[in-house]
Parts: C-alpha cells; sequence; structure tokens
C-alpha cells in the first residue's frame, strides 16, 4: 500500500508537468483547430536553451524558465505568423495543410539542434538533481516537487489571464466563434500568434521543469509531441481543464504501468489509456467535467 | 451616413450582389428587405468588410470603409448584430458584453453601459452569470443586440433580428430597436419579417436576387402592389 501511495505521488508530480505540455496544445487546438505536432520539438528547443544557460552561464533551470518561456514565446509567434497563418490565405484540396507544417517545423527544429549539439544525451545534474524529503513514509524528491508547485502557479497565471484579461477572453472568444469576434474588433492573425506563443510557452515551461529530472537529445521532442496528444484527446479536444486532468491522468498511469507491469512498456501504458478512451469516451474527459 | 455606392461582390466565383446601392440618413431607420436568398446578409457582411468587394465603394461618415480591415470596423462606430446571434456560447453574459467593448472609449466606459443596456434589457441581468449557449433564442437575441450597443456605435446593423422567434418575441425585438433609435441610433436592419418591419422603419429598400429593385417611405412601401405580391401575399 504504501509503495501504491508513493507511487501514485510521483505520478501526480510528473503528471502536473504533463499537464503543463498538454495545456499548451490544447490551447492551439481550441483557438486554430490544429494538432500542433511540433509540440514537443518547441519543449525540446525549451530544454536546450535550459541546458546552454546552465552549462555555460551556471544559470540555475528554474530561473531559466525567465529566459526559456520569453525565447519559445517568440518563437512560437514568428512560426504562426510566417509558417502558419500565410497557409489560411490559400485553398487546398487538404484542409488541414497547416498540421502538416508544424510537422515540417518540428523537423526543422530537430535537426538544428542535432546540427549544433549532436546526438548525445545531455543531462543537468543540479546539487538537488536527487534530493528528497519525508512526510510520513512518502519520500518526496525535491525537483519534482518544486517543478510541480511552478507547474500549478503557471496553470493558474494561464487561467487568469484567460478568464480575468480582455486579451485573454479575446483568445476564447476566437477560439468560440471567429466572425462574432473579428465583428468584435479583435484581430484574429494576432490572437492566432499569441495563442501559438503562449503555447510554446507553456511547452517551454514544461521543458525546463523537466530537465532536472529528465535526460536530453534532440529526438527527445517527438516522445512529447505524442505524449501532448495524447492529453489533448484524453482531456478533450480544446478542453483545458481536461488537459489537467489528462496529463495527471498520464502521469499516474505512466507511473503504476511502470511499477507494477513493466518499466519497459511505461510509454506504452498512455497509448493503451489513450485508445480505451477513444473507445469508451470518445469525447474525452470533457465528457465528465464539461468545460 | 453610410453610403453604399455600385457594390458588387460575392464568394469566390458566386456573385450575390450586383450593383447594389443605398444610402442611411443620420438617425435614420432604414430596412433592407427581400426573400432567402436576396444577398441581404452578405450586404451586411460587405459593410463589415468580411466579404470583399469586387467593385463599387462604401463611405461611412466620408470615409472608405471597403479598404478597412474587418476588425477595424467597430471602431469606426458601426456595430453588426449578426444573423443567428453569434454569441460566445461557453462565455457568460457579463463576458459577452465586455467582449463588445474591447476598444477606446467603449472600453473606458464599459462600467456605466452595462448598466445602461441592463436597463433596456432587464432580462439580461438576471441572467448575468449564465453561459449564453444555455439561453433561449429571444434571450440570445436580446443579448446580441445588447453587445452590439456595448461598443458604443453610431450606426447599428441588425441582421434578421427576428430570425427563430416567435410572433411575440419578434414584437418585442422590433419595439425594443424602436427603443434604440430613439436613443439616437442609426439602424439599419436587414429582415424577411416585411410588414412589420416596414410599418416601424422610416425607409426601405427592397431587394430582389441581389440587386435593390424599389426604394421608399416604409409605409408607401406597403402599399406597393409589387411589394404586396410578392411578400405580403394579397
Amino acid at each position: 500500500m504504501e509503495m501504491f501511495i508513493q507511487m501514485l505521488v510521483a505520478g501526480i508530480l510528473i503528471g502536473g508537468i504533463y499537464a503543463l505540455i498538454g495545456l499548451g496544445m490544447t490551447l492551439i487546438m481550441g483557438v486554430m483547430r490544429i494538432i500542433n505536432l511540433a509540440h514537443g520539438q518547441l519543449m525540446m528547443v525549451a530544454m536546450y536553451i535550459t541546458y546552454v544557460l546552465y552549462f555555460y552561464l551556471g544559470i540555475d533551470p528554474y530561473f531559466a524558465l525567465l529566459v526559456a518561456m520569453p525565447a519559445l514565446f517568440l518563437l512560437g509567434v514568428a512560426i504562426q505568423k510566417y509558417f502558419l497563418n500565410p497557409l489560411l490565405k490559400i485553398d487546398s484540396i487538404i484542409p488541414q495543410n497547416q498540421i502538416l507544417m508544424t510537422v515540417g517545423v518540428g523537423i526543422v527544429l530537430t535537426e538544428t539542434i542535432r546540427f549544433i549539439f549532436r546526438s548525445d544525451y545531455k543531462s543537468v545534474k543540479t546539487s538537488y538533481s536527487s534530493a528528497t524529503f519525508m512526510i510520513g513514509n512518502i519520500s518526496w524528491n525535491v525537483p519534482m516537487f518544486v517543478a510541480f508547485g511552478l507547474a500549478v502557479a503557471l496553470t493558474a497565471g494561464l487561467f487568469i489571464f484567460l478568464l480575468k484579461t480582455d486579451a485573454g477572453k479575446s483568445v476564447r472568444a476566437t477560439a468560440q466563434n471567429k466572425d462574432a469576434a473579428m465583428i468584435m474588433g479583435i484581430n484574429a492573425d494576432w490572437i492566432t500568434q499569441l495563442t501559438y506563443g503562449l503555447g510554446a510557452a507553456m511547452a517551454a515551461a514544461g521543458g525546463t521543469l523537466l530537465l532536472p529530472i529528465y535526460y536530453l537529445f534532440p529526438d527527445v521532442g517527438s516522445q512529447f509531441t505524442l505524449k501532448a496528444f495524447i492529453i489533448t484527446v484524453l482531456g478533450g479536444m480544446g478542453s483545458t481543464v481536461g488537459a489537467i486532468v489528462g496529463g495527471i491522468v498520464l502521469g499516474i498511469a505512466e507511473t503504476l504501468g511502470a511499477t507494477y507491469i513493466s518499466m519497459d512498456l511505461k510509454d506504452a501504458f498512455g497509448m493503451v489509456i489513450f485508445v480505451v478512451v477513444l473507445v469508451f469516451m470518445p469525447g474525452g474527459l470533457k465528457e465528465l467535467t464539461k468545460v | 451616413m453610410l453610403r453604399v455606392e455600385n457594390v458588387n461582390a460575392g464568394y469566390g466565383d458566386v456573385q450575390v450582389l450586383w450593383d447594389v446601392s443605398f444610402h442611411v440618413g443620420l438617425n435614420e431607420f432604414v430596412v433592407l428587405v427581400g426573400a432567402n436568398g436576396a444577398g441581404k446578409s452578405t450586404i451586411m457582411r460587405t459593410i463589415s468588410s468580411m466579404v470583399p468587394l469586387s467593385s463599387g465603394a462604401i463611405w461611412f461618415e466620408n470615409q472608405r470603409l471597403d479598404q478597412v480591415t474587418a476588425h477595424k470596423i467597430v471602431e469606426h462606430g458601426i456595430a453588426h448584430v449578426p444573423e443567428a446571434r453569434q454569441l460566445f456560447p461557453e462565455m457568460t453574459v457579463v463576458e459577452n458584453l465586455e467582449l463588445g467593448s474591447l476598444k477606446g472609449e467603449a472600453k473606458k466606459q464599459r462600467k456605466q453601459t452595462i448598466e445602461w443596456v441592463f436597463e433596456l434589457f432587464p432580462r439580461l441581468k438576471e441572467r448575468k452569470k449564465q453561459l449564453a449557449g444555455t439561453m433561449s433564442g429571444g434571450e440570445q437575441q436580446m443579448l446580441a443586440i445588447a453587445r452590439g450597443l456595448m461598443s458604443k456605435p453610431r450606426l447599428i446593423m441588425f441582421d434578421e433580428p427576428s430570425l427563430g422567434l416567435s410572433p411575440l418575441l419578434t414584437q418585442e425585438i422590433f419595439r425594443l430597436a424602436t427603443r434604440i433609435h430613439s436613443e439616437g441610433l442609426t439602424i439599419l436592419m436587414v429582415e424577411q419579417n416585411v410588414k412589420q418591419t416596414l410599418a416601424i422603419c422610416d425607409r426601405a429598400y427592397v431587394l430582389e436576387n441581389g440587386r435593390t429593385v424599389l426604394e421608399g417611405k416604409g409605409k408607401e412601401l406597403l402599399e406597393n402592389e409589387q411589394v404586396k405580391k410578392a411578400f405580403l401575399g394579397i
């Protein structure tokens, strides 16, 4: 039982970071109606930024958030502005050619990073990377605990932005009815850029927070694109609350699966849940949470 | 105030408007009537810059409107209450209203304007926190109009406000339109409900197959043989 609770705690902590990554994708999904298949790759770029800051300048990964997030925000805005929005102006046979573009962007990012840093595995080992503390009989990994706390804070920040500010409300309005949003004076082009930028910044936060407990190589992005995709579907396309629940469910499933069934199959459990949800709850967890 | 001059427009290769011209004077209540597919909504959408013109011009207070991008139209003092309400269904009544006042002066006076529209539509005040998508058709139409008023427009355009409403609610909406008109706003309305709208408007245009075919005072048109035959079934 103790073991179970221990694993549950670990699952929830990692799930909080997954939720952050999933939220970014969900936001983009909600406004642009596209799956951002470059999501994990954006996260990977942020991880390399954090790595460089740590390795060459000695900046702590948590402070690197202040650089990685704005950097990825700008990169996201640029991708939306120069690569995705121009595609909207063309009538094509495949209406979803924006999705194909995100695949291309992802490949370019991965290969650019591979060109600069080579394919070796890298990691950021801080003094607290393996520090733990105990509450009762449960041990808490310090970097995971801090990462979870920051993830919760960033998520809360995103919700305040979306619910309380005019700009955030404009983002939601554009997601719900683009034509009406334009009539209200909302510049839909700019909102898509803002949204993609925010989504990229959220992915960046996830990557940076993950770095002290994870490892890094140029292809790390694709597995996180997949995870983000699973979370988005789990949560119900475009549902922000669903994405949080989806992220935590995925975190718990992976941890419990790895402990009780097989470590090698860790990544498979996410896919199993994915298939089960698609079969029994095609609308995702949104069917339960209603938001 | 608003002048539409020889406008040709459409969607892709399909031309919908053929050489349409009309004008709306300051403080006037003008109605465009016509059957389904006559191009009424397209006119509204061209004025709002959501459908591009292929030729012609639209002037508003001596400024060319057809070269302004869609999201800037509201800043010129024009509110568009679109067909089928087009609310933000998963947002509350108050949030919908706030989104009507995103720019400049309207944003500064948001609080007062909300009080004013709540006075006009007491029903909305009762439902402040309700999600727009869960309200009845009549309430949704009221919210759509209220949201339009939030931008403090000088000209407000109604696109088929009676769509999907009971005769009783339709009357209520038209009564509100008259009330808004009496508060000094200029109104351009598009309607299929010919008899009722001709009775309350100052002037009207009859649209057929994307062309303006008749123009006159509302009450004169009600007596017009052609109108009677085509719309009133007399």
